[in-house]
């Protein structure tokens, strides 16, 4: 806003110079609006829009109408669902995988972090490090075709070593019981993610001046001891802000993994919030349902994110917002 | 010089203990990602007939190129590499475009839209309006049944915006200015100084925009399933995995190729679909890497 009174000023000298009319600096950016005003309005249109949708929870929405000439019921639909005993079981696989996947997900990647800084040797760390990307790159259908195939219970390499370790004498069925099913998408989801999740870490762990460590080492610290007081507490804050994040994303974990991972067998431990509103809203044409599941799920990840972001605002002096 | 200094200080045990447990852990991180790849592999690799008696790891006991062969007849599998690379490439030179644009808009600070835009792009990462009322506002454009939806919808990514525009803060601002005085305006800025040299960051950006195009299925799942022309090979090989466990393949998915394959050794061909499936991104991304670590870096840096 002061520059352009600045850079301009030379040219129309006689234009006010603290504060110029909107339209007169809309015209003179008009270049500027025509680069990114077209895909405002594709934010707008797909981003905004669907949250007027909301309305429909609280509709007996029909297709073919406007969304003024539908019924009004009012929370009906929130009634149907907090009185679906099948909501709870959702809720329960929902939340379950979401704090499984959080300890996991959010634990095992730092530790993997600071113990791949710990490798001397530059080439093996640097591929170890390449290896560890590579199913980041690959789709959920492909990882989810690549468990079920390991885990299988004709020749799968898993239980193939369980055997030959002695472990067990029959195959598990690891697909077909729904006890195994959260293991099976926090186990997969750390095989995809884990070296994915370490960059940071690793990039913040670069950053720690090495000066530290040299010391440390004058002073007779042993390599563990050497994380748990300079390593771990440099990356500290990064830890925060990235806890954070997972935490407003808690509930929205999405569905991709349930839904290919997932059979007809372990469907009580498989179906999640996203795959109910799927398979009992938009398949079943019950539109208006399907949204009031589907604004529950997004109003309890903001109520997550909310929280998370204020409890540590008072305890770490950290905000992502 | 350094292996006698290295012995004057002597590593404790301790150390040379953590040094042997940090090694095995990380050569089990090696084995326990790659060997599924390979062994996926070894059985694409593998006679079909001979696939079924088991004990392939990572190589092929009967080596043969049937199978390739052979999904390579299926006309879904065609259309979906077609449609897939279609997708990938218009799908990701949308979102440099926007990206960068949008990226570039934000970073002028005389711009009066700033303030708003950026705060208008920043509020979509933390909320959406869920699945069902995008699906109902996609069928109320008319966007069912077309290749549209695939690059649409999905074009801006505030986050992508965020990486390019904390880039380009970081470039040095004299450029655009003495720019200007030459009498450039903002799109011949923008044109010919932004975006060369931006091209690192971009490189970040293709990589996430392309990986994200390539692998999308439900897309295709819940706008597209029953329009064959417009399907991908993601989508195709979901439904081959699928119809194979016997799962809930639900509302769009036709069952023709799933059927054929089946009929015709599943195992070997599901295979051979995932390699076909995978190696294009797997090609790309190690030479990317160096480029995606500063990307992640400065996005998560920003955000």
């Amino acid at each position: 806003m002061k520059a352009v009174t600045e850079t301009s000023g030379s040219t129309e000298p006689t234009v006010n110079k603290k504060k110029k009319g909107f339209w007169t600096t809309f015209k003179e950016q008009k270049i500027l609006y025509g680069m990114s005003l077209p895909f405002i309005i594709v934010v707008f249109i797909f981003s905004y829009l669907p949250v007027w949708g909301w309305i429909m929870a609280f509709q007996n929405y029909r297709p073919g109408r406007g969304i003024f000439e539908q019924k009004w019921v009012g929370f009906d639909h929130f009634v149907t669902l907090f009185t679906d005993d099948k909501f709870y079981l959702v809720l329960r696989n929902t939340l379950a995988m979401s704090f499984m996947g959080l300890i996991v997900g959010f634990t095992i990647p730092i530790l993997f972090a600071v113990l791949l800084n710990e490798i001397r040797g530059s080439v093996f760390k640097r591929t170890v490090q390449t290896i560890s990307y590579l199913p980041h790159f690959v789709s959920w259908v492909v990882v989810a075709g690549i468990v079920t195939k390991m885990l299988s219970v004709d020749g799968g390499a898993v239980n193939q070593l369980l055997m030959a370790l002695g472990f067990i004498d029959q195959p598990i069925q690891f697909m077909a019981q729904g006890s195994w099913f959260w293991y099976i998408v926090t186990a997969s989801d750390l095989w995809k993610e884990m070296g994915w999740n370490a960059i940071i870490y690793l990039a913040a762990i670069a950053g720690i001046d090495q000066e530290q460590f040299e010391a440390a080492k004058v002073d007779g610290a042993s390599r563990i001891r050497q994380i748990w007081h300079i390593t771990l507490p440099s990356i500290a804050p990064t830890i925060a802000i990235l806890l954070i994040m997972s935490i407003g994303h808690l509930v929205s974990i999405g569905f991709e993994k349930q839904f290919l991972l997932g059979n007809p067998l372990v469907v009580d431990y498989s179906e999640v919030l996203d795959l109910y509103a799927l398979n009992y809203g938009l398949s079943m044409g019950r539109f208006s349902f399907g949204t009031a599941i589907g604004m529950f799920n997004s109003i309890v990840s903001i109520i997550l994110l909310l929280t998370a972001n204020g409890l540590f605002k008072k305890f770490m002096k950290q905000s992502i917002m | 010089m350094a292996r006698t200094k290295a012995a004057s200080i002597k590593p404790s045990f301790s150390d040379r203990v953590f040094d042997i447990v940090n090694y095995t852990f990380m050569t089990l991180v090696m084995i326990v990602t790659l060997y599924p790849f390979l062994n996926v592999l070894a059985i694409s690799l593998n006679d079909s007939v001979d696939t079924v008696r088991g004990g392939i790891t990572i190589w092929p006991r009967q080596f043969t190129l049937e199978n390739y062969m052979q999904i390579f007849q299926y006309e879904g599998l065609i259309t979906g590499a077609k449609i897939s690379v279609l997708r990938t490439l218009a799908g990701t030179l949308l979102g440099l475009i926007s990206g960068s644009m949008l990226g570039y808009v934000l970073s002028r600070i005389e711009f009066q839209g700033r303030k708003f835009m950026s705060t208008f792009l920043a509020l979509t990462m933390y909320f959406s309006g869920g699945m069902i009322p995008v699906f109902i506002l996609i069928r109320d454009l008319n966007m069912m049944n077309s290749f549209l939806v695939y690059i649409i919808p999905g074009m801006v990514s505030a986050f992508n915006v965020f990486v390019i525009r904390s880039f380009i803060d970081g470039l040095p601002y004299s450029l655009q200015e003495s720019a200007k005085l030459d009498g450039a305006n903002d799109f011949t800025i923008y044109y010919r100084i932004i975006l060369p040299l931006c091209k690192p960051v971009l490189a970040t950006i293709a990589l996430f925009l392309a990986v994200g195009q390539w692998n999308s299925w439900f897309d295709t799942y819940l706008y597209n399933g029953s329009a064959p022309h417009l399907t991908t090979l993601q989508f195709e090989l979901m439904k081959v995995l699928q119809s194979t466990q016997g799962q809930n393949t639900g509302m769009g998915a036709g069952q023709n190729m799933a059927e054929i394959v089946k009929q015709v050794s599943p195992e070997s061909i599901k295979m051979a679909i995932t390699i076909v499936v995978t190696v294009p991104i797997l090609l790309v991304y190690p030479f990317l890497q160096r480029y995606f670590v500063k990307g992640m870096t400065l996005g998560a840096v920003k955000s």
